[in-house]
């Protein structure tokens, strides 16, 4: 088993002997192979990462290893890796390779952290249970019968059945928070630009996020730091310095100001979810931080508001995948236009032509002020509400989902039942603001709940800083 | 009536010119033409999952020069959109252009053409966007896809409908070509494709305020093109409602060689481009300060050339207008003019001999084997008497192919003027006894045989006799007789 809590402690282990890079790397692959079931990778790197642990092995032993020496890492395969496959979990790219790396996933390599594989997630990142994937549904590693959540399941269910030490995901509107929920791992969603976006396939640009898993607040620390910052290949990036978290985060701890959001506790909310967090909460005060119920009023729009938002930039954003330069092209097609109809209605699966085709009727003319420039106007508004609730608090505490996972096949033929499950993470996404999930113990089925933590723009400090107190009380 | 009088042609212009900036709009790839195809491409231009734009600042500099050359005002926010359409040599599905808010609006030029009032054409707006790659049919597997074209920056900049003749839409196109090649942001050549024009063309009758149904003519490759293929449009929909008809809106594509406009399959114009700004780019914006300091570094527009060449060097505005339609002309009279004072000698040289060289070798002026200095030292040569115009031209021909100075083959070959009155006085006499009869002939007051006798004179000298001295002395000679 591990024999460490985080990757400081595995360092330390690796510096003084005590554990092997190479075994800790096996032990990983052979729990990959033992829970094939899952379903959790896409791509498997077993020889490049033996080959990549015994190099970063012998730069540990000559002291010139980069940060994240030794860090096992499973990255959603909606992220660019040169020379490997990036397949977005779609049959339209099943035989795709990508020609470069992302940002994000190259200042990983280059802190000598070693890329186990890529893992399964919802076709384009699109879905809340990570069942349309072209490459079957990935399982909950608390129950197989149950869904880890989506879209970045994969890598919930990387970290949480010890398949790696750490995972990258994305999340537009929960896709990193609501799988770290399901899984029982800790999740977080960056401000947006805090990341570079550049190697992110995009699914709606002005809402995608990469953000870690890990089994520990530190690790989730110890990843931002390194991913985090601008890149002059993403012209969104923001140039606000990085903070140095690990250090901040060793500081003594400050009295936060906690704010409850009372929409975020409403009807549909499963009640041992509404417990957990109560208790947290209860905990929390008695710890000495402040505690004080909040309005957040504009959150009954944020559904419809994301959903007409990312599935018009979806629209667009997935043009590109239509047969003709790159991915898989429907054969005998009569001419141009057959071919662009019948390989984007062959590859395409059933979740992305939906939105892809609603996102090209709000956008289309006649129809762009009543939806787009409306739904527009309304994230200002979500934004307004967030930034006027963190002048009062420093963080906001909410259930990451209103329940926890549920069964596979349940919510897959209703898509607006599937869409509501995302309903307390969108808001951060139109917000542009921090949100982490952290687990806080089961329901009666044994299936962990999630607290979710937002913060206002680039304090992702303070999401940290509360994470790990809640940490320490889960402990 | 007169069709001209009954119908009155209503036409706007969108002219794309491609920017000579070094590297495409929203990666670093080379934005020169002519490599192996899709050579010059990355993932961001090749469209690959995850890639990302960024904006080319020196895109958005060239953009304002032409704003500030038309007189438009320059927006210091504006919106980079996306406009949606599938064609295979657009590899994003979109092309990265602008819409709402665009760089520059609201500007103007003045057109002249010949024998009429100076034109005012307005300008609605200038935007910035992306070209496509190339579609190359007829290939032995079928159509391939270059895309090293694809993310080459071009500025697109759409007139109001003011333009109301093919000859005016031709002569806007050429002012608009002056005004790149002097901003030095694009070469203008239409041949090539880097300067492109769509005309919407529409008519009404004379004197009417509502506009016909316009059609869109594409393909127009040349000046002459823009000029037959609008021309032959305004006469196609005149003869249409004029056998009663209507005109259907739509796009049509002008084919050279067989001078006629044809309508594009109507499935590829019914278009939705579904613009919306795109997430990727922030707004374009523009400091007080990159503003001003794009406005200082504009250079001299043919406009201020003309104001100098006609009231400096005392030009007849047709000259200053010849001279600046090229500004590699204007800025070579311009230098001859620093090593003579004979301003109009120097206009007419460039105006005839050296552009007719410039047209019969197909060379640009900068490859042109005289230089400024060179011109002007054979017009000094002409203007102080050592040589005269005839001999002029002969040095000149010999400076082309000998690469001389002027003053090294009037040397050289001895051709300085011949003005000494008393040498010149001798030879007319000598000449004069040789042909008696015509002598008589002038005598007796028959003016003809007086030009006889100059060219008589002329060969004798081989051309090299100063015609004003020949004249005064032969004219004086024969009233002693
Ligand atoms: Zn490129």
């Amino acid at each position: 088993m591990i024999q460490y809590d985080n990757h400081r402690q595995k360092l330390a282990l690796i510096c003084s002997g005590q554990l092997s890079l190479q075994e800790n790397v096996e032990f990983f692959l052979s729990n990959i192979k033992k829970q094939s079931n899952l379903n959790a990778f896409i791509s498997v790197f077993e020889e490049q990462a033996r080959k990549q642990a015994s190099l970063v092995a012998s730069k540990i032993a000559q002291g010139n290893a980069g940060k994240l020496a030794g860090m096992v890492v499973a990255v959603k395969d909606v992220l660019a890796l040169e020379g490997e496959k990036l397949t977005c979990a779609s049959a339209i790219l099943a035989n795709f390779t990508s020609i470069y790396t992302a940002t994000a996933v190259q200042k990983l390599i280059d802190e000598d952290a070693v890329i186990i594989g890529k893992t399964n997630c919802d076709e384009f990142a699109m879905g809340s249970s990570n069942e349309n994937s072209a490459f079957g549904a990935v399982k909950n590693p608390v129950n197989a019968e149950y869904v880890p959540g989506g879209s970045s399941g994969g890598s919930a269910v990387a970290v949480a059945a010890y398949m790696c030490d750490v995972a990258l995901g994305t999340d537009t509107g929960g896709s990193i928070r609501q799988p770290a929920s399901f899984c029982g791992v800790v999740g977080l969603k960056p401000t947006y630009s805090r990341v570079s976006r550049y190697g992110l396939t995009a699914f709606a640009s002005s809402f995608d996020t990469i953000g870690p898993f890990a089994r520990s607040i530190d690790d989730v620390a110890a990843v931002m730091e390194v991913i985090a910052g601008y890149d002059d290949r993403d012209a969104t990036s923001s140039k606000i310095a990085v903070e140095n978290y690990i250090t901040e985060l060793s500081l003594t701890s400050d009295v936060l100001r906690i704010g409850v959001p009372k929409e975020y506790f409403g009807e549909g909310l499963q009640p041992e979810v509404r417990s957990a967090i109560t208790s947290i909460l209860d905990k929390l005060r008695e710890a000495g931080h402040q505690i004080q119920e909040v309005s957040l009023p504009s959150t009954r729009n944020a559904i419809a508001t994301y959903y007409i938002l990312t599935m018009a930039e979806v629209s667009s954003n997935l043009e590109r995948f239509d047969g003709a330069r790159y991915g898989e092209r429907a054969e005998n097609s009569a001419n141009l236009n057959d071919m662009y109809c019948n390989s984007r209605t062959e590859k395409l699966g059933k979740e992305v032509k939906r939105r892809i085709l609603l996102g090209t009727y709000v956008l289309s003319a006649g129809y762009y002020d009543a939806y787009y420039r409306k739904a527009q106007q309304v994230r200002r508004l979500i934004k307004e509400d967030f930034s006027r609730v963190f002048s009062q608090v420093d963080v906001l505490v909410t259930p990451t989902a209103p329940t926890t996972a549920f069964r596979i096949g349940e919510k897959s033929t209703d898509p607006l039942e599937m869409y509501l499950s995302d309903i307390y993470t969108t808001s951060a996404n139109l917000a542009g603001i921090p949100g982490m999930s952290i687990p806080v113990g089961s329901d009666n089925n044994g299936l962990p709940i999630g607290l979710q933590i937002m913060a206002n723009e680039f304090q992702e400090l303070e999401l940290l800083k509360l994470g790990s107190v809640i940490e320490k009380i889960m402990r | 009536m007169n069709k001209e009088y009954r119908y009155e042609p209503v036409i706007g212009l969108e002219v794309h010119a491609q920017l000579l900036t070094n590297t495409k709009i929203f990666c670093g790839c080379s934005a020169k033409f002519g490599a192996a195809p899709n050579t010059n491409v990355c993932p961001v231009c090749l469209g690959h999952p995850g890639v990302l734009p960024v904006l080319n600042e020196r895109v958005v500099e060239f953009a304002m020069k032409m704003g500030f050359a038309v007189n438009c005002s320059i927006n210091q926010k504006s919106i980079i959109a996306r406009k949606n359409y599938f064609y295979p040599d657009s590899p994003k599905g979109y092309q990265i252009s602008q819409f709402e808010l665009p760089v520059c609006e609201n500007g103007h030029v003045i057109v002249s053409l010949k024998d009429k009032e100076p034109k005012k054409i307005r300008i609605k707006r200038i935007h910035i966007e992306e070209d496509a790659g190339k579609s190359v049919h007829d290939l032995p597997y079928g159509t391939g896809i270059d895309l090293n074209r694809c993310g080459t920056p071009l500025i697109e900049i759409v007139t109001e409908p003011d333009i109301s003749s093919a000859e005016e839409a031709a002569a806007y196109m050429m002012k608009i070509r002056q005004l790149v090649q002097y901003l030095g942001i694009c070469d203008g050549n239409m041949e090539e494709g880097s300067l492109r024009c769509d005309a919407n063309v529409s008519i009404r009758p004379r004197g009417s305020e509502t506009l016909g149904t316009k059609t869109e003519i594409k393909n127009m490759n040349s000046f002459r093109n823009v000029e037959k293929a609008i021309l032959f449009e305004i006469n196609r929909q005149h003869e249409i409602l004029e056998d009663g008809g209507s005109i259907i809106q739509q796009t049509l594509l002008w084919d050279a060689d067989a001078e006629e406009a044809r309508p594009m399959r109507s499935k590829e114009e019914a278009h939705d481009y579904r613009y919306f700004p795109d997430p990727d780019l922030l707004p374009v914006i523009i400091s007080d300060s990159w503003l001003s300091s794009v406005r200082e570094s504009l250079p001299e527009l043919p406009a201020s050339y003309i104001d100098r060449f006609t009231n400096v060097f005392g030009l007849p505005v047709y000259d200053a207008e010849v001279l600046t339609q090229e500004k590699s002309i204007a800025t070579y009279f311009d230098e001859v003019c620093k090593f003579t004072t004979d301003y109009k000698s120097a206009s007419n040289w460039i105006m005839g001999e050296v552009m007719r060289i410039l047209k019969e070798q197909k060379i640009e002026i900068c490859s042109f084997p005289i230089t400024a200095e060179a011109l002007a030292e054979l017009i000094n040569l002409c203007q102080n008497n050592t040589i005269s115009i005839k001999i002029a031209r002969e040095v000149f021909g010999y400076m082309i192919v000998e690469k001389k100075t002027a003053g090294q083959i009037v040397k050289e070959k001895q051709l300085v003027q011949l003005s000494d009155e008393g040498a010149i006085r001798t030879i007319i006499a000598e000449i004069l006894t040789k042909f008696p009869n015509e002598l008589e002939e002038l005598k007796s007051g028959k003016e003809k045989v007086f030009g006889f006798f100059v060219g008589q004179i002329m060969k004798e000298t081989k051309g090299k006799a100063n015609p004003q001295v020949v004249n005064t002395v032969l004219r004086a000679m024969v009233t002693e007789l």
